[in-house]
């Protein structure tokens, strides 16, 4: 293949800015801790933007808008880990929501709700899963945008023409809206969801596992790992997240809703590639996605404490998730060179 | 080579493979000795990667046997392979770029607790399969530049070494290794060819495919020549019979 000559003459400028081999580590590091450096640059600029923003009452109100993206967003991370996507977690909330609502009005147990909103997400998440594995699909893309009409469709179906269904329990009331001194009890819910997923994805095989396949399916199957049984848990974990973030939504606003969590999808997927995990797979911590919704929610109370139109934030959050993408084509070219540096030091 | 080398570690008898119409293997036998590098030689198409397949659990026999150590044994698969004491590295690597060299060494084999949990629920011993994974590394001579980083940062040499050493770690019998140095400039293959050398050292049966007929006279104690599925030469591989050995893998008569 013959490269054409000023495609060659680009190339070959654009790599001279890292020509020199020790500027490849340097700017490797940068990006890997940019996510959180641009967050804490962002928290800065706000403070002095406007006073309100770091007042105590402020940031718990960051932090129990952010508390649903973040935890349905690690689901969604684990799902991208393996080289998918989840476009169904937004659907799959409401329909949750509206299901335990359900329940609720036959039964006055929070536990029961809960229950039945937890076995609703992952039951989809499942469903998701199979189908994508078994069904022998080529990507979970449209399994999983299938599974979002549905969702949606079928939470609408069981409201029966309403757009809420009032009342939840007090426990999930307290969950989902209350504070125990003064922080938001759903904050409490993040930092265990991610814990857990920390451990399970740093501690344990199956995590090893996770990020085995997302990096090389092929060699995955080759080495014996159960690569069916990998990717369909990613979709019941999401599904799982998803349930838990019906929980949290449901008990913050004490109502279902077969509307709730409208372009939940947009926001997960924006969050996990916001924080740095890559769409090509197997890259990425847990706090990638958490640093990524945390960016989400303070970008979105900022603009509104600026009185910065919505529309203005939609176009605002769109720019970042390109940036973001660049930034993980960038690593990818950057480790290319620094392959290319060591293969030229072995003596 | 050893000096007497009692019994083949690993002998294929009366191999036959098909694939369609196509005869891939005809009759082919072919032994493997502790401490001996044979190389497996022929032209493309001459079913020299079928073999190795065949041995390494990705396709079946239609006929003959795999005996390990004079026990006939049935390999269907990759994972039933390695158990059986067989590591191939492949052409195409087979590594997990997002994962550290130590981390691949171990995937799909961790180290893990406790013993009562199925595999996958276990919790990883992260310190003893590092430990380990270092001390190999160590023992082969394998300069890296980060133990702890992701092999996607590492020279084409560099990851085709830790391929290698990966598979001496669980090697107990065979290491077969599909054109290692394929990809490689002449300093990375050198490596690799030390690499090679380390292996039979310790005692392994190394299986070489290769096309590089100077690696072939510098370390093989053995060439099996193969020519459309059929075994057509044995011989101990140097200067005087370089022509000779080319001539049987091109089929013409010297």
């Amino acid at each position: 293949m013959a490269e054409q000559p000023e495609m060659a003459v680009l190339r070959s400028r654009g790599d001279g800015l890292f020509a020199r081999a020790s500027v490849i580590p340097l700017a490797l590091r940068l990006l890997s801790i940019g996510p959180v450096l641009i967050l804490v640059l962002l928290a800065v600029l706000f403070s002095l933007l406007t006073p309100n923003f770091l007042k105590p009452g402020n940031l718990g109100n960051i932090a129990a808008q952010t508390a649903v993206i973040a935890i349905v967003a690690i689901g969604q991370h684990l799902v991208i880990l393996t080289r998918g996507i989840d476009l169904s977690v937004g659907a799959n909330l409401a329909l949750a929501t509206v299901i335990g609502g359900l329940v609720f009005r036959s039964f006055d147990s929070a536990i029961l709700v809960m229950l039945a909103m937890l076995l609703s997400g992952s039951a989809v998440g499942a469903v998701n899963g199979l189908v994508y594995v078994f069904g022998r699909l080529p990507h979970p893309f449209i399994i999983t945008l299938a599974s979002l009409s549905i969702c949606r469709g079928l939470a609408l179906e069981l409201a029966i023409g309403h757009t809420t269904m009032r009342g939840m329990p007090e426990l999930i009331t307290t969950i989902g809206g209350a504070s125990t001194f003064g922080v938001p009890n759903s904050l409490f819910v993040v930092l265990i969801v991610t814990g857990l997923a920390v451990l399970m994805a740093k501690a344990m095989v199956w995590g090893r596992w996770i990020y085995a396949v997302g990096g090389n399916p092929q060699a995955a199957l080759g080495m014996g790992i159960p690569v069916r049984a990998v990717l369909v848990s990613t979709y019941v974990i999401s599904g799982l997240c998803a349930g838990i973030g019906a929980i949290m939504l449901a008990g913050r606003t004490a109502a279902s809703s077969p509307l709730y969590g409208n372009l939940l999808e947009l926001d997960t997927i924006a969050a996990v590639i916001i924080g740095g995990a890559s769409f090509l797979g197997g890259r990425g911590h847990i706090g990638h996605a958490l640093v990524g919704a945390v960016m989400i929610g303070v970008i979105r109370n900022a603009l509104n404490l600026l009185n910065v139109d919505v529309f203005f934030q939609m176009i605002a959050l769109g720019l970042i998730i390109v940036m973001a993408v660049e930034a993980d084509v960038l690593r990818n070219h950057l480790e290319a060179r620094a392959r290319v540096v060591q293969a030229s030091r072995t003596q | 080579m050893t000096e007497a080398p009692a019994a083949p570690v690993l002998a294929v008898r009366h191999a036959q493979k098909h694939f369609g119409a196509v005869h891939a293997l005809k009759d082919v036998s072919i032994e493997a000795y502790r401490g001996e590098v044979l190389a497996l030689l022929g032209d493309n198409g001459a079913g020299k990667s079928t073999l190795v397949k065949c041995i390494s659990g990705i396709h079946p026999l239609d006929e003959g046997e795999i005996v390990l150590d004079g026990q006939v044994v049935a390999i269907r698969s990759p994972a039933a392979a390695r158990r059986v004491g067989v590591e191939t590295v492949y052409q195409d690597l087979a590594l997990f770029d997002n994962l550290t060299p130590a981390q691949n060494f171990y995937c799909g084999r961790e180290i893990a607790f406790p013993a009562w949990l199925p595999q996958g629920l276990r919790f990883l011993r992260g310190r003893a399969m590092d430990q380990e994974a270092a001390a190999v590394i160590e023992r082969l001579k394998v300069k890296l530049p980060k133990f702890d980083a992701p092999v996607a940062l590492m020279s084409g040499g560099q990851r085709q070494a830790i391929a290698v050493a990966r598979a001496t770690v669980f090697a107990r019998k065979v290491v077969i290794l599909d054109e290692p140095t394929a990809a490689l400039g002449v300093r990375e293959s050198r490596k690799v060819l030390d690499l090679i050398v380390q292996l039979r050292a310790e005692g392994n049966a190394v299986i070489l495919i290769t096309h590089n007929m100077e690696h072939v006279i510098e370390l093989a104690d053995r060439a099996v020549v193969l020519r459309q599925g059929r075994k057509v030469g044995e011989m101990k591989p140097d200067r005087d019979n370089q022509r000779k050995l080319v001539a049987l893998i091109v089929g013409a008569e010297v």
